[in-house]
């Protein structure tokens, strides 16, 4: 089988800090890949790398077998990749069936302004913002603009969505509510690249995991075999035997 | 379909108030006040799609209908063509340069890109004066051979105003017809967060620069019209900066990224200007006026007269564009 997304030794320095480097992994078809790391990791960075907000210094990125190394934000898109902000970017005064209709028309199907209206509602029902149609973007809650945020990316019909923590600053209950949506993105087909900070739900989301550190891949595998990997305990808390002492609880 | 849409109509019936109002009794004052309102309203509605949409400001708007005034100009005496093929030539030339401009200064934002526009009308300026072709400073004189045509100078006058008043209703046409398509959409959304835009794939670069280009046609050929009128041109009044500075006034005044605020905001702007002049005391007062207005728009309505008017009667949206 051939990956939907495939990194491929990506680096990539500002000024004197080294983001990422030599970065290699891929992401299969209706694949749930997690990407997490401490804070600084380069984890945002590699999602810019990947949808040419950034140019890579060094190495390959290649979607769907083409090679997209460098092509500029508009192009990737139209590949069929679509990205969430980490801080939410809507349109704010324009309404969010409009919003979701940008998404929709110059997606990956660059389609015509009627039929991207209907894609358009579609996702945004999906999300949940039925009720909120015609509202102005500025008028959503925080977690409104999360679930515009990935309308507007769902709207372009992509096949792989990179997800930057749309769970971050979510009460527990809109949290429940926006994992129910994205099982229900992967129920469509829909490959997902996600970076989240809340492990729980990370865990119980991806498939695999890859695991960064210092702009270096730290680890990649299961779930399960991640979460009791010592390097990856060590770099988030500091001290590789502590998950064990927490484990085995005080003495 | 746009003939169900009130604001079609709307349009229509103040492009049949301009043509007829100055006949009654031969006004000819009244069609010289209202001329200037139709070239006020074609530049405020072009400059509105790269402002209002796009969220570009451009101060240097006026060099598309100075390079246009000179190119009809230039096409008439020079070459000896007639004023129809001369404006449009003039308009395709004026778009033509506007596109390769745009693909270099729209590279920059905010206030650099600001900067740039006034850039370039100050080196277009300095370009034409330094021209020989173009008579340098000394500008172009017309002969009034050149009405005989049109049926001699009186009834040219006529010709020209309803020509410019056509030009006007097409530039609200097109502001319309550029907002409600894909291509408008995309403007908007470049407007209010380019870098979010270009991530869902919106073609930034692309789209900058096309309504660069088509913001220019309009305003090039109301140039052509205008100093072909005045039957000479000059560099200072060509690329006068002043102008610029009222059309970005005028479209704030009456809300920009709305069709029809440019051109209310241009018809009160241009009687307040009227008004004003006539006063003694107070040559090019309105200047001072303008900035006040702009001050206060920017602080307090930045909708504009439209805004303003939406948030009264949330149900004029309907109706209006």
């Amino acid at each position: 089988m051939t990956a939907l997304l495939q990194i491929d030794g990506v680096s990539k320095q500002f000024g004197g800090l080294q983001a990422v480097q030599a970065l290699s992994f891929t992401v299969g078809k209706h694949e749930i890949l997690g990407l997490i790391g401490p804070n600084g990791a380069g984890k945002s960075t590699v999602f810019n790398l990947i949808n040419g907000v950034f140019a890579p210094d060094g190495g390959r990125v290649r979607f769907r077998g083409a090679d997209i190394t460098g092509e500029p934000p508009h192009r990737v898109a139209r590949h069929g990749l679509a990205r969430t902000h980490q801080i939410v970017q809507p349109f704010m005064t324009m309404t969010v069936l409009e919003n979701c209709t940008v998404g929709a028309c110059f997606g990956r199907q660059n389609l015509p302004l009627a039929r991207a209206r209907e894609t358009a509602r579609e996702m945004a029902v999906l999300v949940g913002l039925e009720d909120r149609l015609e509202a102005p973007a500025s008028k959503l809650t925080i977690a409104g603009k999360k679930r515009l945020e990935l309308a507007r990316a769902l709207a372009a019909q992509p096949m792989l969505l990179l997800l930057d923590e749309v769970l971050a600053g979510l009460n527990p209950t809109e949290v429940e509510h926006m994992i129910g949506i994205i099982r229900a993105i992967r129920e469509r087909g829909i490959a997902i690249l996600i970076i989240e900070h809340l492990m729980q739900a990370i865990m119980s989301l991806s498939d695999r995991i890859v695991v960064l550190n210092s702009g270096r891949k730290l680890a990649e595998g299961l779930p399960a075999e991640v979460a009791v990997n010592p390097a990856v305990i060590e770099a988030y808390l500091g001290d590789p035997d502590l998950a064990a002492k927490l484990r085995s609880g005080p003495r | 379909m746009i003939l169900r849409r009130p604001f079609f109509w709307i349009v229509a019936i103040v492009i049949l108030l301009f043509a007829v109002a100055p006949t009654i009794g031969n006004n000819v004052e009244l069609r010289e006040s209202l001329l200037l309102a139709a070239v006020y309203i074609t530049l405020a509605s072009n400059l509105n799609m790269m402002l209002g949409y796009a969220g570009y400001v451009n101060f240097g708007s006026i060099v598309f209908f100075g390079l246009g005034g000179y190119f009809c100009v230039y096409f008439m005496s020079a070459l000896n063509w007639a004023l129809v093929p001369a404006i449009l030539a003039g308009g395709v030339a004026v778009s033509t340069l506007a596109l390769c401009f745009g693909f270099g200064i729209l590279r920059l934002r905010g206030v650099y890109f600001a900067l740039a526009t006034i850039g370039v009308n100050e080196a277009v300026m300095a370009f034409v004066t330094n021209f020989g072709p173009w008579g340098g400073a000394t500008g172009i004189y017309l002969s009034t051979e050149l009405f005989q045509p049109l049926g001699g100078p009186a009834r040219a006058l006529w010709t020209i105003y309803y020509v410019l008043v056509g030009v006007m209703g097409l530039s609200m046409y097109l502001s319309y017809f550029v907002k409600v398509s894909k291509f408008g959409l995309g403007l908007r959304a470049i407007g209010q967060n380019e870098d979010a835009a270009a991530v869902l794939g919106v073609p930034t670069p692309r789209y900058k620069a096309l309504v660069y280009s088509l913001s220019a046609f309009l305003p090039a050929i109301a140039g052509g019209l205008y100093f072909f009128k005045g039957a000479y041109i000059q560099p200072p009044d060509a690329f006068d900066l002043q102008l610029s500075t009222e059309a970005l006034v005028i479209t704030m005044l009456g809300g920009q990224g709305t069709v029809m605020g440019p051109a209310l905001g241009a018809y009160l702007y241009e009687e307040l200007r009227g008004w004003l002049l006539t006063s003694a005391t107070f040559s090019n007062f309105q200047l001072v006026i303008a900035g006040v207005l702009l001050l206060i728009i920017v602080l307090f309505a930045p909708g504009g007269l439209m805004g303003w008017l939406y948030g009264r009667w949330p149900r004029l949206r309907r109706w209006l564009e």
